[in-house]
């Protein structure tokens, strides 16, 4: 579904990515970890195309992702960023709708997607009418995923989804989040800085450093044999209740 | 937001348009100019009344902001007559020019389209005047004779104390003797020969001030001061669009003698009777035409000036905001070309409004349109400015959002960044149409008319009331208009930008 060709970005001659290649197979979920600043979220931006890479190459479902085709990329890629990226001055409907509205898709449609989407993401339905001044931080990064699957996208990236929420919310939200994915089937790409996090969504993980892939595999792979003695130092330095 | 904006919209150019028809009619066939002093002002009044009294349609443009700009008004067909001072058109307009006698004054004038009438009769000339009876006292009569009295103390207004023509001509000429000769605000110098403390001062030869304070006007017999005899300065083609309106205006040639402008200033002036009932006694009395003479009460002027006011500061702000919301999402999109922008309306911002005013008069002529053209210009900066914040504002996370649903970048800018702008955008016409009602005022230096009509006329008349007249008029629009701003604003900013967050 997505292919990473060895796509490099610098920023003010500062190496910031690669060369990184990836391949995501359709129905997989795959999480990118890694310490802060190893090029995790800029890889996500230059998967639909909010960054265009200075080399190689990102393919979906078989175009390339470039300037002219990024609007109809986009569409078929739901995109969620930590703190919800919702519009302060639309309410949860209007955020969920804005799209599907502009693209000029019938009302009762509209209407029926929201409901059936409220339902997947577990979001009281009070809540439709509110604006995000008004949420919860969970209501509103439930409300960004109804508006990330409004138009039915393949693929899911999710930008450290859960980063700004605290425990007990992030655990529901988890979980709510994982049985929508499971009963969807999409392909996900998850960036996270937390192991236990990653490992609960992701089919795979991709460990990277310095804007590179250092390895990639399932938490066994990673822990059992790792590529790198850093792979084994960001396993350690977690504690997480899994390893 | 999308509904409202349109309809903000609709009732801003509704309101212009109303405006527009309201304040624009068609130029009447005679249109007499005079300048910001009041006997100009008069002398219009009684052009206007005689020309009218023959059937013509004629109307005043009062008040004008100085010689340049009328004299320019003048000749590009703006006004076709106001009265000016031989003087004046030696001394100002044709400077440099040989223009010593009548003749060849009038000469020079006939060369640009424009008659001179004779004389009206009087002149109004600098003079040095005494108190009646110190004067009788030491016998002075003349410049000549004050030469002679080194003990008078004289006190003199700072501009006639520097002008070349002024002092400095006299001196030279009688080869005054007098030191440590005063400098001080004219207003106050009558005050002061009345207390004592000076004894001779400059005046005009028609100040009213003569009579009230009883004051001899000394004879200048070596001809120090250049004459400044009043004539009307008319344009010839004149004729062709109003048959038989020369020949009335030249009616007015030798009928007014100083006295008789003395004695008009001081009613306009120190009784505070309006200038076209003057003007209209004027005529009865002297040449037997009885003049209609309109007089409006308060409450009526005070509308009449809100209409005009309101025009002028919604004409210009409306072209204003249509220009500069575009060019703040310039300043928003393309930062270098921003700069530019920027740098240019801020240096607009710079310049005094008198000096963008008299700018625009060659090039648009007297009237709404000098002043609507400033004041466009001032509304600029506030909008652009805060219109490129607000964008600018909008957190990067939200413009990725919208970027990434795949909205393309005009969707983006109106669905998201100008509505999340929209109160900066609000509060920066906020502050533009607050200027506007402070500026507007001014516009009526070159005939926009408005609130700074009463104004600029009760400065002429030191007649605070006057003055109150148009400052607290213009005072309520100011604070109407922030109200009315908060109103749009609960129309037009999104109700969830004016919630606080709960977490």
């Amino acid at each position: 579904m997505l292919e990473v060709r060895g796509v490099e970005k610098s920023f003010a001659g500062h190496r910031a990515l690669g060369p990184v290649d990836l391949t995501v197979p359709a129905g997989k979920r795959v999480a990118l970890i890694g310490p802060s600043g190893c090029g995790k979220s800029t890889l996500l931006r230059v998967i639909n195309g909010l960054i265009a890479p200075d080399r190689g190459a990102v393919l979906f479902d078989g175009t390339e992702v470039s300037a002219e085709t990024a609007l109809a990329v986009r569409r078929r890629m739901g995109y969620v960023i930590q703190d919800g990226g919702l519009f302060p001055h639309l309410t949860a409907r209007g955020n969920a709708a804005l799209m599907a509205r502009w693209l000029g898709r019938p009302a009762k449609e509209v209407a029926a997607r929201i409901d059936e989407l409220t339902d997947l993401v577990r979001l009281p339905r009070a809540a439709l009418d509110r604006y995000p001044a008004q949420l919860s931080g969970g209501q509103r990064q439930r409300v960004s995923l109804m508006r990330a699957l409004m138009l039915d996208p393949q693929v899911l990236l999710l930008d450290e989804p859960m980063g700004a929420l605290d425990p007990v919310i992030r655990f529901e939200l988890q979980e709510d989040l994982l049985a929508a994915f499971e009963s969807l089937g999409k392909t996900v790409v998850i960036v996270s800085h937390d192991i236990a996090e990653a490992w609960h969504f992701g089919h795979v993980l991709v460990l990277m450093r310095d804007g590179r892939v250092l390895q990639q595999g399932t938490l066994d792979d990673l822990m059992s044999a790792p590529a790198d003695p850093f792979v084994t130092r960001f396993l350690n330095a977690q504690r997480s209740p899994v390893a | 937001m999308r509904r409202a904006l349109p309809l903000v919209a609709a009732a801003w150019a509704t309101a212009a348009a109303a405006a527009a028809l309201a304040g624009c009619g068609d130029r009447a066939d005679v249109v007499i100019g005079s300048k910001k002093f009041t006997e100009s002002v008069l002398l219009g009044d009684l052009a206007a009344q005689i020309a009218a009294s023959e059937g013509h349609e004629v109307e005043h443009q009062r008040e004008l902001g100085g010689t340049r700009l009328v004299w320019s008004a003048l000749l590009a067909g703006e006004i076709d007559a106001y009265p000016e001072y031989t003087g004046t058109l030696r001394q100002e307009i044709l400077a440099g020019e040989d223009v010593a006698t009548d003749d060849a004054l009038a000469a020079a004038l006939s060369a640009r389209g424009v008659v001179m009438s004779a004389p009206l009769g009087f002149s109004d000339s600098y003079a040095i005047g005494m108190r009646e009876e110190v004067a009788e006292r030491l016998g002075v009569r003349t410049l000549s004779d004050l030469a002679r009295h080194p003990e008078v103390v004289i006190g003199l207004s700072h501009e006639f104390l520097d002008r070349d023509d002024g002092w400095p001509a006299i001196r030279r000429t009688y080869g005054m003797p007098h030191t440590g000769v005063r400098g001080l605000d004219h207003d106050l110098a009558y005050r002061a020969l009345e207390s004592g403390s000076i004894q001779a001062t400059d005046l005009y030869t028609t100040d009213p001030q003569i009579r009230r304070y009883r004051l001899r006007v000394l004879e200048d017999d070596r001809g120090a001061f250049p004459p400044y005899d009043a004539v009307l300065l008319i344009r010839a083609d004149l004729e062709e669009r109003a048959p038989g309106a020369i020949a009335a205006l030249r009616r007015l040639e030798g009928r007014i003698s100083t006295d008789e402008m003395i004695e008009m200033n001081g009613r306009a002036m120190i009784d505070r009777v309006s200038e076209p009932r003057v003007a209209a006694d004027f005529l009865a009395g002297e040449l037997g035409i009885t003049a209609e003479v309109e007089e409006v009460g308060r409450a009526g002027r005070i509308w009449a000036r809100t209409l005009e006011h309101l025009f002028l500061v919604a004409v210009s702000l409306l072209a204003a905001v249509l220009i500069s919301v575009p060019l703040g999402v310039l300043c928003a999109r393309r930062p270098r070309t921003g700069q530019v922008v920027l740098a240019a309306v801020e240096a607009v911002q710079t310049i005094p409004s008198m000096a963008l005013l008299v700018l625009f008069v060659p090039l648009l002529g007297i009237g709404a349109l000098p002043a609507l053209a400033a004041m466009f210009l001032y509304s600029l900066l506030p909008i652009v400015r805060s219109t490129a914040t607000g964008l600018t504002d909008v957190p990067p996370g939200l413009r990725e959002s919208a970027a990434a649903l795949g909205l393309p970048p005009g969707a983006r800018l109106r669905l998201v960044e100008l509505p999340m702008a929209s109160r900066a955008i609000l509060a920066g016409i906020k502050t533009s149409a607050v200027w506007n009602v402070a500026t507007a005022t001014i516009g009526a230096l070159v005939g926009a008319r408005g609130y700074g009509q009463p104004i600029l006329s009760g400065i002429r008349l030191d007649d605070t009331g006057l003055i109150l007249e148009g400052a607290i008029p213009a005072a309520l629009m100011a604070l109407a208009l922030r109200g009315l701003f908060e109103i749009v604003e609960r129309l037009v900013v999104p109700r969830g930008l004016r919630l606080r967050p709960v977490a």
